[in-house]
């Protein structure tokens, strides 16, 4: 509260020389409904909402307002419609509960629309059974905090996404939680953006995804039990940092899916106890460094046409798989890594094993042949299948190979 | 006591009882006799049902004993080789052999016949080959059974013990004891038998007294008499 | 039948075979962990070990029991005891005290670095079991082949061929069928084949344990259902059991028909 104050004062100190006014709106006040208040309300005015249940259908918020909800007051849009629209600049937005958007296949409904606004601050609110959490539309320059999206999606068809940008530049988007819509966050044509600190899980889609976004960085995000953790298609230049990809399980289940995405770097992140770590497909130019992959089916998927993709000082703990590459393809490089499952020796004591390390097995080329026979991992047979195949490379690609195996896992932290 | 009527068997194609009759209600001691291969074994096993016949019928006291396990406490049996599970003691050996059967033992005076009270505590995979047949006969001997039968009992014993042992079937039979022995030993034979069944290619070819052998084949000799009936008639 | 499998038991328990099985499973699971010392580590290559070992020393040692004991069997079976009771105390006998060989080799050592009460109790609970279950598969599939086979080199042979059957060459054979039918919806073959055979099946148990993850990746309905529930490890216990249950029922057959 307090602080609120302070910063609706240097909003005021910038436009020194209007003076904004406060209204409330509460059952007892003068002005007993939103849409009132914004009405007689004037640009840098600021309205208190307190505690209650408001159904007055779609907000549009066409002025600089600040709207603050006091107790959490309730905006039910009784499954009809969609309930605020933002289509000005430097609204900030906190506080509410937004409730029963109602699904509509015809239009995108949001429980918060952003529309073409920029320095847009929309904070701390709590999005539930929503078509669209909070939707971004040709929008630029504004934050996203601290705001929590509960959906029940079933199914990628009845249900949309929490977090969604469309044609934005420059938002930050951070520590926000959501359950259980399509996509967690989806970007989609956004650029020089900042996605942080969030948590998504149960998405039935992809806890973060990307379309044709640019100069994007996400960093200490957590995606957990997603329909795939995050999918990054067609996009240039994303710093992945830090994150925790954890749990996402299934046949089209992926800790991180790379799609045509060039020039990126993903360091730091832990991906752990996924039915795939990170499925590359097309990507060129990735720098995979200082990761975890710990006890994943596949710790790293390589399909064909991935080139120049260096894979340097990860750790590979445990995984039924570290690595599955499609195609030898050029240029890529596998050294310094720890798995654990190498079987070498450091004689000269200097860290790094004597032997190569070859992380892909024969078996995991039958698997990827021949789905079903998974069946048979960790028996005798395919042991010696594996350990043939180690003496003597005939089906996997001879140039998969980690010429300076750790002996030691790599502590990302000390 | 018991009778065996019509039993055949077969192992594979080797046909080794050819419908044997054979009745022991008597008291005494029989000599079972026949050149290897002749079936002696296979009436024996027959009777303790370690091998089922193919045809015909067992009765022990009267009692058919196809698919009967508790007849056996009647009878006491000595087998040919006698090897115990290795790591056991003969204290648990007879301990065992105790557990399995009901009725009142005699073991403590065999133990002292045969001198086998310093190898109580002994495993049975340490004894010598005559102190495992001497402990095989303190099992058989252990209770009071109306059928003996053994087979080849005087393997590996001392000459002591042979002596005590045939002091022992004496008495055994002096008791009123039913006991059927096969051995290739014929003075035993001479020294024991009341009577003598003689077996050659799964038939019974000579049944009588000592006496008996001796009227039909003209030797006195035991053994004589019975390389005589395996000559074809001159 | 109790009887029998007392004294069985009292006899092998101080066998040096038992001795030598108990402690090389102590000595082994010592070094691990005094190497590794991580229990979770230790665990997983036990897993792998399990697998190979009981499952064969389970069949040579059954063979050799059977072949051992064959004049002392005789001695019982002119006792008034029944048939069946003889061998399957036999049988017990020598499953209870492998399997003591195994429990105590591995579980002292675990109990020493304190597994109860660890994150990893689950799966050492699974490994102990396993252990237990595959011993008296194999042994009472060396039973039976060595009361079917009075040859001691066939049935010795026959009992290693079994395992090495078991061991590896059905693995191949199921691999083989599989890359050849890729045309075809080969899961519940390669379920069912998987069913059929005790390693493969309590390799899938350990499997739930490692690789769920993995297993998740199968696209077909099936797999899910049957890897994803309760109703896979359900199903795969009771196979198993029924595993130790038909060799048993087996053994009860032929030794009520043999001639001795």
């Amino acid at each position: 509260m307090f602080r609120w104050i302070f910063i609706s004062t240097l909003i005021l100190a910038g436009q020194a020389v209007i003076l904004a006014n406060t209204f409330r709106v509460c059952k007892a006040c003068p002005a007993f409904s939103i849409k009132e208040a914004i009405k007689v309300a004037k640009s840098c005015d600021t309205i208190y909402v307190e505690s209650g249940i408001y159904t007055e259908g779609n907000i549009v918020i066409d002025k600089e307002l600040t709207l603050i909800g006091i107790g959490r007051p309730i905006l039910d849009g009784e499954g009809k419609t969609e309930i605020i629209t933002i289509a000005a600049n430097h609204v900030h937005f906190e506080g509410f509960v937004i409730r029963n958007v109602g699904i509509s296949y015809s239009q995108d409904r949001a429980g918060i629309r952003v529309k073409e606004a920029s320095d847009f601050y929309v904070k701390n609110n709590r999005v539930e059974n929503a078509f669209f959490g909070i939707y971004l539309q040709k929008s630029r320059n504004g934050t996203i905090e601290g705001n929590e999206m509960v959906g029940e999606a079933k199914d990628e068809v009845s249900s949309g996404n929490a977090i969604h940008l469309w044609y934005c530049d420059n938002v930050l988007i951070i520590n926000n939680i959501t359950y259980g819509h399509r996509d967690g966050i989806y970007l989609e044509f956004v650029n020089f953006s900042t996605v942080q600190g969030n948590h998504s899980e149960r998405n039935v889609r992809y806890g973060l995804h990307f379309m044709f976004s640019n100069d994007d960085v996400y960093r200490g995000n957590t995606f957990l039990d997603n329909g795939a953790g995050v999918a990054v298609m067609y996009s240039r230049r994303i710093g992945m940092f830090s994150n925790v990809f954890q749990k996402n399980w299934g046949p089209a289940a992926y800790g991180l899916l790379l799609k045509e995405i060039h020039d990126s770097n993903i360091e730091g992140n832990t991906f752990q106890e996924n039915t795939v770590g990170i499925f590359a497909e097309t990507s060129n130019r990735i720098v995979y460094t200082k990761n975890n992959f710990i006890q994943n089916g596949w710790a790293l998927k390589i399909s064909g046409g991935c080139q120049q993709n260096n894979l340097l000082a990860n750790n590979f703990l445990g995984n039924s798989f570290d690595l599955a590459v499609h195609s030898a393809g050029t240029d890529n490089l596998f050294d310094g890594n720890f798995w654990s499952d190498y079987a070498g020796y450091d004689l000269d004591k200097n860290g790094i094993g004597d032997v190569p390390h070859r992380p892909m097995k024969l078996f995991s080329y039958v698997v990827s042949n021949t789905p079903e026979s998974l069946v048979l991992l960790r028996s005798l047979f395919v042991d010696i299948l594996n350990f043939s195949e180690k003496v003597s490379p005939i089906f996997t690609p001879e140039n998969v190979v980690d010429n300076k195996p750790l002996l030691k896992k790599f502590t990302i932290y000390d | 006591m018991i009778s065996i009527h019509l039993l055949q068997k077969s192992f594979g194609k080797n046909h080794v009882l050819k419908g044997v009759d054979l009745t022991f209600d008597q008291p005494g001691i029989v000599a079972v006799l026949g050149p290897n291969g002749s079936g002696k074994t296979t009436i024996i096993k027959s009777i303790l049902g370690m091998v089922l016949p193919d045809e015909g019928t067992i009765k022990v006291q009267g009692e058919d004993i196809k698919g009967k396990w508790l007849y056996r406490n009647q009878i006491a049996y000595l087998p040919q080789i006698a090897r115990f599970p290795e790591n056991l003691t003969v204290a648990e050996l007879l301990r065992m052999v105790k557990d399995l059967n009901t009725g009142k033992t005699h073991d403590e005076e065999l133990i002292k016949l045969f001198g086998l009270e310093t190898f109580l505590d002994k495993r049975l995979g340490n004894l010598s080959g005559g102190t495992r047949q001497k402990v095989n006969l303190v099992l058989t001997f252990m209770y009071d059974c109306p059928i003996i039968i053994m087979d080849e009992p005087t393997a590996g014993l001392d000459p002591i013990s042979l002596v005590r042992l045939k002091e022992l079937i004496h008495n055994q039979r002096l008791i009123g004891k039913t006991i059927l022995i096969t051995t290739h030993v014929m003075s035993l034979v001479e020294e024991l038998a009341d009577e003598v069944v003689f077996l050659l290619e799964g038939h019974i070819h000579f049944r009588g007294s000592l006496k008996k052998l001796e009227e039909m084949t003209g030797e006195a000799n035991v053994e004589k008499a019975t390389a005589k009936l395996l000559q074809p008639p001159s | 039948m109790l009887k029998i499998l007392k004294y069985s038991f009292y006899d092998l328990i101080r066998s040096r075979w038992t001795y030598s099985y108990g402690g090389f499973y102590l000595l082994f699971t010592l070094s691990l962990l005094w190497l590794s010392n991580d229990l979770s580590k230790v665990v997983i290559s036990l897993m792998n070990v399990v697998l190979l070992l009981c499952p064969l020393i389970a069949t040579m040692f059954g063979v050799m029991y059977y072949y051992n004991s064959r004049e002392f069997t005789e001695l019982l079976l002119a006792q008034p005891v029944r048939r069946t009771s003889i061998f399957l105390g036999q049988y017990l006998g020598v499953a209870s005290s492998l399997s003591a060989s195994w429990v105590i080799g591995v579980g002292l050592p675990f109990a020493l670095y304190g597994v109860f009460g660890s994150d990893q109790a689950g799966n050492f609970a699974m490994l102990l079991f396993v252990g237990v279950v595959l011993s008296f598969v194999f042994s009472a599939i060396a039973f039976y082949i060595a009361l079917k086979n009075e040859n001691r080199i066939k049935g010795f042979g026959l009992a290693i061929l079994a395992w090495l059957f078991f061991a590896v060459i059905y693995d191949g054979l199921l691999l083989l069928s599989l890359s050849l039918l890729t045309e075809y919806p080969l899961e519940k073959f390669s379920l069912i084949a998987s069913l059929l055979n005790p390693i493969d099946l309590s390799r899938i148990l350990i499997l739930l344990k490692l690789d769920v993850s993995a297993l998740m990746g199968f696209t077909g309905a099936v797999f899910r259902k049957f890897l994803g529930t309760g109703f896979g490890m359900s199903i795969a216990f009771g196979v198993l059991l029924l595993w130790v249950v038909l060799p048993v029922f087996c053994i009860k057959r032929v030794a009520g028909k043999k001639d001795f």
